[in-house]
């Protein structure tokens, strides 16, 4: 890791762990070194603000967040990436899916502070100078959207997919985006869409 | 006034073409209210009442104002709370994380009140009132009816009779209620998550008192309603007073919960029906007492009797109140609620009386569309292959079952549109419509290229906004018969305008200029103008016509049936739909691509409603118990039909509304399917698998 980024103190995330594990007393001890979030996985950060790094959409991204916000909304408030939506902020809706160092995540259920140094890719980070990525354009041309407010979650959630198994059955495709809901009801559309992009993905290499 | 041109000179209007916002929300820029942000933005939150019914006695907000980063506060709301969720105080501050703790300071003392949240225990004359003070808990009620239902009971040689139960669905719309205010001056900048602009306008001028004109409702992408949010709502006052307080903008948008406990709901229905026909299958007499409760608001109403004819039928009903949110109009207000009680009746007394349950439907709708749309959708479904309700065994029981549906939907006339062409030959056209999902930027920018004969990018649409020209609240499918009109005329006196200046620029007039596709001819010299050069020869005088909506280019009344294929599980209970065909009414299809989007997504509601939702509230606490979407179920993914959607060609009646009618009719189709596929009826949605099993169960029971 070329930089380092300092901070000291407690971590949500650790203290609780600590709470649970009757160790609090220990992470408070070794607190006082300064050192990054990620290479101190586990260790202690907070409770104030906390400088981390994220490579978001290719992009090293330096913000100073407090311990307790999520990825998401570091992502939405901080960096004006607001593609990635929140909906239900509790993990049962995948409108906030991201692609987080190769697999798909919900960021609103993960701390920022634990994606530091992590490759952040989001819905903004898909297309291409001004191509859209294959997904995006079946999306479109499918009408797998309506409102759209769920349509960043599913392409995420689609892109991943495609990336793992570039020819999918029907089956599949329902299953990989079995954790994104819609409620003006693109299902159908999305499907197709996914398996044309597939399709095109193919064709174009 | 010209007509719509016809289908086959059409290239937008009619066909699939993909949407103009299409690229902005795949690549997650378009920036919806969840998404504004402003300099030096605060977040407000409000502070909910955990008591369904409490005098608010005091509120000390001292330790809120004291807290660092909390920037204004907004102390007792109201007097009286009526619901769990009802607003109590409201603060806003530099993060959400310090507006949340800042709520958690809030010191409210109340005197707690004895409530209730069982309409059938809130109608009663001693039950606990859900307004303090009030004589009962009812709110409105009508009667109607017409012949003689006596005689027509007497006449009949088989009747039905059962109570039909729906417990209250949810909206659920993806982006939840909430808003952004800015103060300007003495002008109010409101970014809201509405239905309406304009309306939500006018209810924040009449809320804080001020001109409409002070007032500027911003609404470019929003994330879905379904009849939730017709503006303003309590928590666009909150906000706008937070921001005013403290000076800068404030973001308030509802967490998930309080989506569901505050912000609208679909209100229940209790209905007592009894209808009977005769042995040929005459239906002879329908009779209804019905309640139900859209909680502290109302709407329970059903128009019953629904769809068919009936010489003698008589309704009643009586909205009661509990303790709990209000309701909102939720797609088709009233009719999955109607259709599914009479769906229900009509194909158990069809049973009764020994006739095929199409063949019953068919000799009783006296709607002419409908007829013929039976007849594609019982071909397309294969309802020859319906098996006798009951008669299968085994671990999958399969089932069909239709059902019928209608809707009103027809353009408002107060509906304004301003179409400008500018000296470039750029072209726009404003109107303050709204785009709550269903692709009313798509419908405005392809009617205004359509019928200047140019090409979709060559236009651009502006709506969403207050200060363009008025257009009516997106409800009850008003919104493409409102806007397609409104926009083709303003188009058309747009070009007549720029015709007329371009006769002076050519020394001519008007009518020895014609004009196709992008090209003026002046037809006595045979010279061809392009557009960009005609726009030029205006000499800098843009042309600005608006126009206002007109009679003959759109219709209200549709008609639409479906047929459900549904598989049971015997051993889990699980109720799969297998296959929707839905055969639909909308006059001239717009755009078929989101229409047939449109379909589907009303389809999938009805889904849900039949087998999954269900707003669960305690006895005990009046607390909702499921107010999340993990124990909220909305259908998703893995509960996908097989979709097969006809549009019945009625082009000539103009443009129809088409969000609510689908939504309507796969009710009774899906609940039928079941009953036809396990052999015995539900008089209660939603259609749940421990209810199945049960049902199951009985049967076995009831037959060994």
């Amino acid at each position: 890791m070329s930089e380092e980024k300092k901070h000291d103190g407690l971590s949500r995330r650790s203290f609780l762990k600590g709470v649970g594990g009757g160790v609090v007393g220990t992470a408070v001890l070794t607190s006082s070194r300064r050192t990054s979030a990620a290479e101190q996985y586990g260790d202690v950060v907070g409770p104030d603000a906390v400088e981390i790094t994220l490579n978001v959409n290719g992009q090293k991204r330096t913000l100073t967040v407090d311990p307790r916000v999520t990825l998401l909304d570091a992502l939405r408030d901080q960096l004006s990436l607001t593609g990635s939506k929140r909906v239900c902020n509790k993990g049962q809706c995948g409108a906030c899916t991201l692609i987080c160092n190769g697999r798909t995540v919900l960021a609103c259920s993960m701390l920022a502070i634990d994606a530091d140094g992590a490759d952040v890719e989001t819905i903004e980070g898909l297309k291409t100078g001004d191509q859209l990525h294959p997904v995006q354009e079946e999306f479109i041309k499918n009408d797998a959207l309506q409102c759209g407010f769920c349509t960043p979650g599913f392409i995420m959630s689609s892109v991943a997919l495609l990336r793992k198994n570039p020819s999918p059955s029907m089956e599949e495709i329902k299953y990989a985006v079995s954790g994104n809901l819609c409620r003006c009801g693109t299902y159908p559309h999305v499907f197709k869409a996914v398996h044309d992009a597939a399709q095109a993905m193919k064709k174009g290499g | 006034m010209a007509p719509w041109k016809e289908l086959k000179e059409m290239t937008l209007l009619n066909k699939e073409v993909t949407r103009v916002d299409g690229a902005l929300k795949v690549a997650g820029t378009a920036i919806y209210t969840y998404d504004v942000q402003r300099p030096g933005l605060l977040y407000g939150r409000i502070l909910r009442s955990i008591h369904p019914h409490a005098k608010v006695l005091s509120v000390d907000t001292s330790e809120a104002e004291a807290l660092k980063g909390v920037k204004a506060v907004l102390g007792k709301i109201k007097d009286e709370v009526n619901f769990v969720g009802d607003d109590v105080a409201a603060v806003a501050a530099v993060s959400e994380e310090i507006a949340q703790k800042a709520l958690s300071l809030i010191k409210v003392e109340y005197d707690v009140l004895p409530f209730t949240v069982r309409e059938q225990q809130a109608k009663k004359e001693d039950a606990p009132r859900v307004f303090s003070g009030r004589e009962n808990n009812l709110g409105r009620s009508n009667e109607n009816s017409e012949g003689d239902v006596e005689k027509g009971f007497q006449e009949a040689d088989a009747i039905v009779e059962h109570m039909y139960h729906m417990n209250v669905q949810v909206h659920t719309p993806l982006e939840s209620h909430g808003c952004v205010c800015e103060w300007r001056g003495d002008d109010l900048y409101m970014w809201d998550s509405t239905q309406g602009v304009h309306g939500t306008r006018s209810g924040m001028a009449r809320a804080l008192e001020i001109p409409e004109n002070q007032i500027h409702v911003i609404t470019h992408h929003m994330g879905g309603g379904f009849g939730s949010k017709f503006g303003p709502k309590s928590y666009n006052v909150v906000c706008a007073r937070l921001a005013k307080k403290a000076g800068v903008p404030v973001k308030l948008m509802l967490d998930r919960e309080e989506e569901m406990l505050a912000v609208g709901n679909r209100p229940s229905s209790w209905q007592k029906i009894k209808i009977g026909a005769k042995s040929d299958g005459t239906l002879t007499a329908f009779e209804m007492e019905s309640f139900g409760t859209g909680g502290v608001g109302g709407g329970a109403g059903v128009p019953q009797p629904y769809i068919y004819h009936f010489p003698n039928w008589k309704v009643k009903h009586q909205d009661v109140h509990i303790n709990a949110g209000a309701a909102e109009p939720m797609r088709a207000p009233g009719h999955p609620q109607a259709n599914f009680a009479m769906e229900s009746a009509m194909d158990e007394l069809a049973e009764k009386l020994g006739i095929d349950p199409l063949e019953f439907r068919i000799k009783n709708d006296p709607n002419e569309t409908r007829q013929q749309e039976y007849k594609i959708g019982a071909k397309k479904c294969g309802w020859d292959n319906r098996k006798p309700s009951g008669s299968q065994t085994g671990e999958k029981l399969i089932g069909m079952g239709v059902g019928s549906g209608t809707w009103g939907g027809g353009g408002n006339r107060r509906t304004e549109a301003i179409v400008n062409i500018y000296p470039d030959g750029a072209v726009d056209v404003k109107i303050g419509t709204q785009d709550i999902g269903v692709g009313t930027w798509t419908i405005v920018a392809s009617v205004l290229a359509e019928e200047l004969e140019l090409d979709l990018a060559d236009v651009k649409p502006f709506i969403g906004e207050s200060d363009y020209p008025w257009a009516p609240n997106s409800g009850g499918s008003t919104t493409a018969p409102s806007v397609t009109p409104t926009v083709k005329l303003a188009a058309e006196a747009a070009m007549a305008k720029l015709i007329e200046l371009l006769a002076e620029a050519y020394e001519t007039t008007p009518d020895k200029i014609s004009y196709a596709k992008k090209t003026f001819t002046l037809t006595e010299s045979g010279e061809k103008i392009p557009w960009k050069k005609a726009c030029a020869a205006l000499d800098g005088k843009a042309v600005s016509e608006k126009a206002q909506w007109g009679e003959g280019l759109s219709s209200s009344g549709t008609a639409g049936c479906q047929f459900a294929e549904v598989e049971v599980d015997a051993e889990t209970g699980r109720v799969k739909v297998k296959r929707l065909v839905a055969v639909q009414d909308c006059g001239l299809v717009v755009n078929m691509l989101t229409a047939r989007s449109q379909v589907n997504g009303a389809i999938i509601g009805e889904i849900g409603y039949v087998l999954f939702e269900n707003r669960l509230l305690d006895n005990d606490t009046g607390i909702m118990q499921n107010a999340d979407l993990e124990n909220y179920k909305i259908p998703g993914a893995l509960e996908m039909p097989e979709f097969d959607v006809t549009f019945y060609d009625e082009h000539e009646r103009g443009v129809i509304g088409l969000g609510e009618p689908p939504a309507i009719p796969g009710v009774g189709a899906i609940a039928n399917a079941v009953a036809n596929a396990i052999g015995v009826r539900f008089y209660e949605l939603p259609i749940t698998p421990d209810r199945v099993l049960l049902a199951i169960d009985k049967r076995k029971e009831g037959t060994s």
